[in-house]
């Protein structure tokens, strides 16, 4: 199966009417890896895409894996994931490593980090 | 085809990666930047616990080019496609692993992709060392720290300081030999890179009063 590349053959319209064409504001709170919860079920009339997310996100699940299951680019993942978190239908996990803001350059992670990422390899 | 947002498509469980625990609550990155064709994939494949899963982003600038035949300004999208794998570490840490394509454009949204990351990955092939030039150089710019993993082809071989003459690698950087198809050679690597950051020199900080 041939699977369609994410925002590539979207046509701009039905990206934003997911969005109701709001941009990124609020939305860079999460990071490709911080992890969605679940905080309810999806109800009735919710956009498909919001009960979407509910259901593959009872476990812990990575924005940038929802954007894959969605075949949508992470910046639209974004948006409907801070809709949801507003309403408080999701709690989001974000990454413990030392994480500066989108532009500050590279930090050091931190040490005990480090040091369970190789006791996590090591026991593959 | 069918959708994967529609009511039933969301629910397809014979579909879906094995769910993450519950306890799961810290995410981590590691990206492996590399040319075209040099086995990001398939090392992703080969250390993951999930079949690689591709997404996409999209950074629209508006009003960057303007559009010679209508004179209006119009937008233009950078557009960057990355493979990624996942490696549960415990009951709290999980491993994503990004393949991303080393080319110009990419460098764009490494802030707004890849802040964050642990660290980076180079992977070459020995045969076509200097696509490797532009992604070592961004590298350095941002100063994210990095090793070079030679991928094997089972072309000639070449000794580590042909490839780090060729590669004008700063001494400090790791650079390994792996076989990406290698799940132990692959996972070498990323405990490699582990290791290097470990002993990355720490950022000058002030020390605390006392």
């Amino acid at each position: 199966m041939s699977r369609r590349r994410p925002g590539r053959d979207d046509s701009p319209d039905r990206l934003y009417t997911l969005t109701g064409g709001r941009s990124s504001s609020g939305s860079d709170v999460f990071d490709l890896v911080t992890l969605i919860v679940a905080e309810c079920d999806p109800v009735p009339g919710m956009q498909s895409e919001h009960a979407a997310i509910l259901r593959m996100s009872r476990f812990p699940t990575a924005v940038v894996e929802i954007a894959a299951e969605l075949e949508l680019p992470v910046s639209i993942v974004r948006i409907l994931l801070a809709d949801l978190l507003g309403t408080g239908r999701i709690s989001a996990r974000h990454p413990r490593t030392a994480h500066g803001s989108a532009h500050s350059s590279y930090r050091l992670p931190d040490p005990d980090i480090l040091e369970q990422v190789l006791v996590g390899l090591r026991n593959l | 085809m069918d959708s994967a947002i529609s009511e039933q498509g969301a629910d397809r469980p014979d579909d879906r990666p094995p769910a993450l625990r519950s306890t799961a609550d810290n995410g981590l990155k590691i990206v492996i930047v590399g040319g075209f064709g040099v086995g990001k994939t398939t090392m992703v494949r080969s250390v993951s616990e999930i079949r690689p899963l591709n997404t996409e982003e999209t950074m629209t600038k508006a009003g960057e080019a303007v559009d010679d035949t209508a004179g209006v300004a119009t937008k233009t999208a950078t557009t960057v496609a990355f493979d990624f794998g996942r490696i549960t570490l415990d009951a709290h840490n999980v491993l994503y692993l990004f393949g991303a394509p080393g080319q110009e454009r990419f460098w764009f949204l490494w802030d707004r992709l890849f802040s964050g990351t642990l660290g980076a990955v180079v992977l070459v092939d020995t045969r076509r060392l200097a696509d490797s030039w532009y992604a070592i150089d961004r590298l350095e710019h941002h100063g994210t720290p990095f090793v070079v993993a030679c991928n094997d082809f089972g072309g000639p071989a070449h000794t580590p300081e042909q490839v780090r003459e060729a590669l004008d690698l700063p001494e400090g950087v790791p650079l390994v030999f792996c076989d990406a198809r290698s799940r132990e050679s692959s996972k070498d690597v990323l405990i490699s890179l582990i290791q290097h950051l470990q002993a990355y020199p720490a950022p000058l900080t002030p020390e605390p009063a006392p």
